[in-house]
């Protein structure tokens, strides 16, 4: 039926709730696209036909006009709000992507979130000084200067402010200054210990 | 709160010449004030760019009297905390703004070009460059991937039409700092008739936004 493939992919967001990213569904683009092509060539055809007399099929025009733009607007909310989706794991994961995550983008995707890359980057160093001013950091307001964490998984040598390392190894437990680590927490590499 | 950078905080917290100076515990003020408004207002507000610039400022000449201090001494971990706080405001403030910039970019930059000369503008001049970034890269993206294998009279979408308006019907807390008379409140239900309302200094209120943007913009109230 006209419009089912195109309704399906809005409909595949829907059900994959809470930001995450199902992958892209280029087929069944595609095919919505496709179906939407044959719909424009028959109404072509018809309204030559109905510009001739047979005014019984401006109904059926109109009928498959309605179906056109409903096509069109589920193609174009099912790409914009995976754009959003993606925008947002910009701020989660930071400006690297997990793999897991790049596998289920095309690659017009992975264009875009460069670009977005590109100007959040461009924003945030023209923001605060001479460095600019990091706006992904600082999600949550401080409560204390330096926090408890653990390790997850083994991360190697991490530089904190006045130059001296630490080694980061899985399961040891360190006391280490907050705005340092909240990447690392995030990417799942450090976890917050709450007593 | 006290925003005192070390030892004598520099006065040099000038807004571009037209402002009064401020002391650094008004500016911070200011910002928070900024800040909450911004949070909770359904709509983006003018850009507040001198108290950036000034916050900015401030936080570099109070990271430079920190490295001056002597290491292990109590104060710089207090000053360090203030520090802390205070960008983590700031941050949050651009952030919020730039969350709003990018949920309803079509209708900031119609905003910003219907802009009579010599009105202030509500975006950044940085905030504007990013603005006009995300538009043209999410015009490309879906014109490339969907758009241009359309049929040639679907080709274009009303990115102005297809994005969410800012709700300004949604309803704020407030609290009013200075106080107003005659506010036209519009009627909720066919039956009710337009009536006005003075707000007190002082008093609280919950109301429609569209009804006090404009206070919100002159600083005569404050969202909560």
């Amino acid at each position: 039926m006209a419009g089912e493939r195109a309704v399906g992919l809005v409909r595949e967001l829907q059900r994959a709730a809470g930001g995450h990213l199902p992958p892209f569904r280029a087929e069944e683009l595609r095919q919505a696209l496709e179906e939407m092509r044959a719909l424009y060539e028959r109404n072509q055809a018809d309204v030559s036909e109905a510009k001739a007399g047979r005014t019984d099929l401006i109904f059926l025009i109109r009928f498959r006009h309605c179906c056109l733009l409903r096509n069109q607007r589920c193609i174009v909310a099912y790409l914009y709000d995976r754009l959003l989706r993606i925008r947002a794991l910009r701020w989660e994961y930071g400006s690297i992507l997990p793999n897991a995550i790049q596998f289920h983008m095309s690659a017009e995707e992975v264009e875009w979130f460069n670009r977005y890359k590109k100007s959040l980057a461009t924003y945030m160093r023209s923001v605060g000084g001479e460095e600019g001013l990091d706006l992904t950091q600082d999600i949550k307001p401080p409560k204390s200067l330096y926090i408890e964490v653990r390790c997850l998984k083994d991360y190697g040598e991490f530089e904190i402010e006045d130059g001296t390392t630490v080694l980061l190894k899985k399961n040891s437990q360190h006391f280490l200054p907050r705005w340092k680590c909240e990447q690392l927490i995030r990417q799942g590499v450090l976890e917050h210990i709450l007593s | 709160m006290a925003a005192a950078g070390g030892e004598g905080p520099g006065p040099e917290a000038a807004g571009g010449g037209e402002e009064l100076e401020l002391t650094p515990a008004q500016l911070i003020r200011s910002l928070e004030q900024a800040w909450l408004n911004e949070k909770f207002a359904p709509e983006l507000l003018e850009s507040k760019a001198e108290i950036v610039e000034c916050v900015v400022e401030q936080l570099d000449h109070m990271e430079s009297n920190l490295k001056r201090a002597k290491a292990g001494d109590l104060k710089v971990s207090v000053h360090r905390m203030e520090i802390e706080r205070i960008r983590y405001v700031l941050s949050s403030y651009l952030r919020c703004r730039l969350v709003k910039i990018e949920k309803f970019f079509p209708h900031v930059l119609e905003k910003e070009k219907s802009r009579a000369e010599g009105e202030p503008s509500i975006l950044s001049p940085e905030e504007f460059a990013f603005a006009k970034e995300y538009m043209a890269n999410t015009e490309t993206y879906l014109k490339n991937v969907a758009l241009k294998h359309m049929p040639p009279n679907l080709q274009k979408v009303s990115l102005l039409k297809s994005v969410p308006k800012p709700n300004l019907d949604s309803f704020v807390f407030l609290r009013v700092l200075e106080r107003q008379e005659n506010i036209l409140v519009e009627p909720e239900t066919d039956e009710q008739r337009e009536y006005t309302i003075d707000l007190e200094e002082g008093s609280q209120h919950l109301i429609r936004y569209k009804t006090i943007a404009p206070l919100v913009a002159s600083g005569a109230v404050q969202l909560i």
